[in-house]
């Protein structure tokens, strides 16, 4: 049992990660990373509503009528979502005014819904619990990668202390203009998949058109 | 008139909900392979998008704002923490009538659109419209604009995908990078290519 419950938690991560392989939640993944502080409060919020709305959808699953159930799950997430929000603004104000509508769109972010969806629905809460968490670790993980190459490279700091000096305050390092604006992000997501995909290469996609070899003679 | 002018061009160009907010990217990943079926989800969420928007701005302004119920006699209540779940609860009411409305009048076009419908609820370039309407403090004319606008700007972005992706798939790409991967590094030179318009003002 305990094995089980550790490759719940710990599948997700890379062998099955939400963003890479399952194409799940990207949306915010992008636009909350140009600073580490950000991506992970975000990262701690999604886990948060991950784990917890799969163990309440979980307990409810037996009660759940099949034809109402994705705005039974829409109400469940939307109201821990509001917890959240409520929470971010009480506690870390300024993070919340940085995160804006992101922290709202956890509501339609698709690892929470998929994971509700698919796994949820089918399985006792503890073990929902268990692959929410995973999930959302899975995630957090990612981000947390990009958003340690956007703010080291972007702007030469790690959580906002200085890494590399930048040139604007005597240092020698020119910081990459280019890693703070939307596009990297995408780039960077991009070279990820690439390297988890040469690392494992059973996530690699089939290929709709194959290049003929054609013989040298 | 000027200022929604202004506003339609850089909610189509400059602040693309795609490209430079992210939003709906599962969707936009996912359905961008062929022209048509792009189209077609372009155009469904623009509609869905365009009575979403300003109807939740009916709402946010008649019903949660601080203040908005003093026409029902309670001018001290401020219901704003139960605005992410009217606004959920509004697109996924407001999907269910465009999709049964096209059901019994307009049966091709629900042919056409019928299967993306359900998918748009979930969509974070609806809800996002609507937060950011929020956040913005649109008023109604403004809403309609924006979500009609930023909805254009959304189906733009995923039909050029598309054709872009039609093209792609006959190309020698390196095995990891295959499908999901260059799928990603396109956007991201799409995304460059609409930063071009930043800065234009109308």
């Amino acid at each position: 049992m305990s094995q089980t419950k550790k490759e719940l938690l710990v599948d997700p991560l890379v062998d099955n990660n939400p963003i890479t392989l399952q194409v799940l939640g990207i949306c915010s993944a992008l636009a909350v990373t140009s600073s580490l502080q950000v991506a992970l409060v975000m990262s701690i919020a999604v886990i948060a509503v991950c784990g917890f709305s799969s163990m309440s959808i979980s307990f409810l699953r037996n009660y759940i009528p099949g034809s109402i159930r994705i705005i039974v799950q829409m109400v469940i997430i939307a109201s821990l979502v509001i917890l959240v929000d409520q929470i971010l603004k009480a506690f870390a104000f300024e993070i919340s005014k940085t995160l804006s509508v992101f922290v709202g769109l956890i509501i339609t972010n698709c690892i929470v819904m998929g994971r509700a969806e698919a796994f949820a629905m089918k399985n006792p809460p503890m073990a929902s619990f268990l692959d929410g968490i995973g999930n959302g670790l899975g995630y957090g993980l990612l981000l947390m990668l990009v958003g340690v190459v956007r703010e080291l490279f972007g702007s030469g700091s790690l959580f906002g202390v200085t890494i590399l000096e930048s040139v604007n305050n005597g240092g020698w390092y020119v910081p990459n203009g280019l890693l703070l604006l939307p596009p990297s992000a995408f780039f960077i997501i991009g070279l990820l998949i690439w390297a988890a995909r040469t690392w494992k290469p059973a996530q690699v996609e089939e290929r709709e058109f194959k290049i003929q070899v054609v013989e040298e003679h | 008139m000027g200022d929604l002018v202004s506003l339609a061009v850089k909610a189509i160009f400059v602040e693309n909900l795609a490209l430079s907010f992210f939003l709906g990217m599962c969707t936009f990943i996912a359905v961008s392979k062929k022209i048509a079926t792009a189209i077609g989800l372009g155009i469904s969420v623009m509609v869905v998008q365009v009575i979403t928007v300003p109807a939740n701005n009916l709402i946010l302004t008649y019903l949660l704002k601080p203040g908005a119920l003093s026409w029902a006699g309670f001018p001290d209540v401020d219901l704003t923490f139960l605005g992410l779940i009217s606004y959920i609860g509004v697109i996924a009411a407001m999907v269910q009538i465009v999709e049964m409305t096209l059901d019994k009048y307009f049966p091709p076009l629900y042919n056409a659109l019928g299967i993306f419908l359900p998918l748009i609820t979930v969509n974070c370039a609806i809800l996002g419209g609507s937060l950011f309407m929020v956040e913005r403090d649109y008023n109604f004319a403004e809403s309609t604009t924006y979500g009609l606008a930023s909805g254009f700007g959304w189906a733009l972005a995923i039909a050029t995908m598309a054709g872009v992706r039609e093209k792609l798939k006959y190309s020698d790409i390196p095995d990891g990078l295959q499908g999901l991967g260059i799928t990603f590094i396109t956007a991201g030179l799409m995304a460059m290519g609409f930063m071009c318009f930043s800065g234009v003002k109308l």
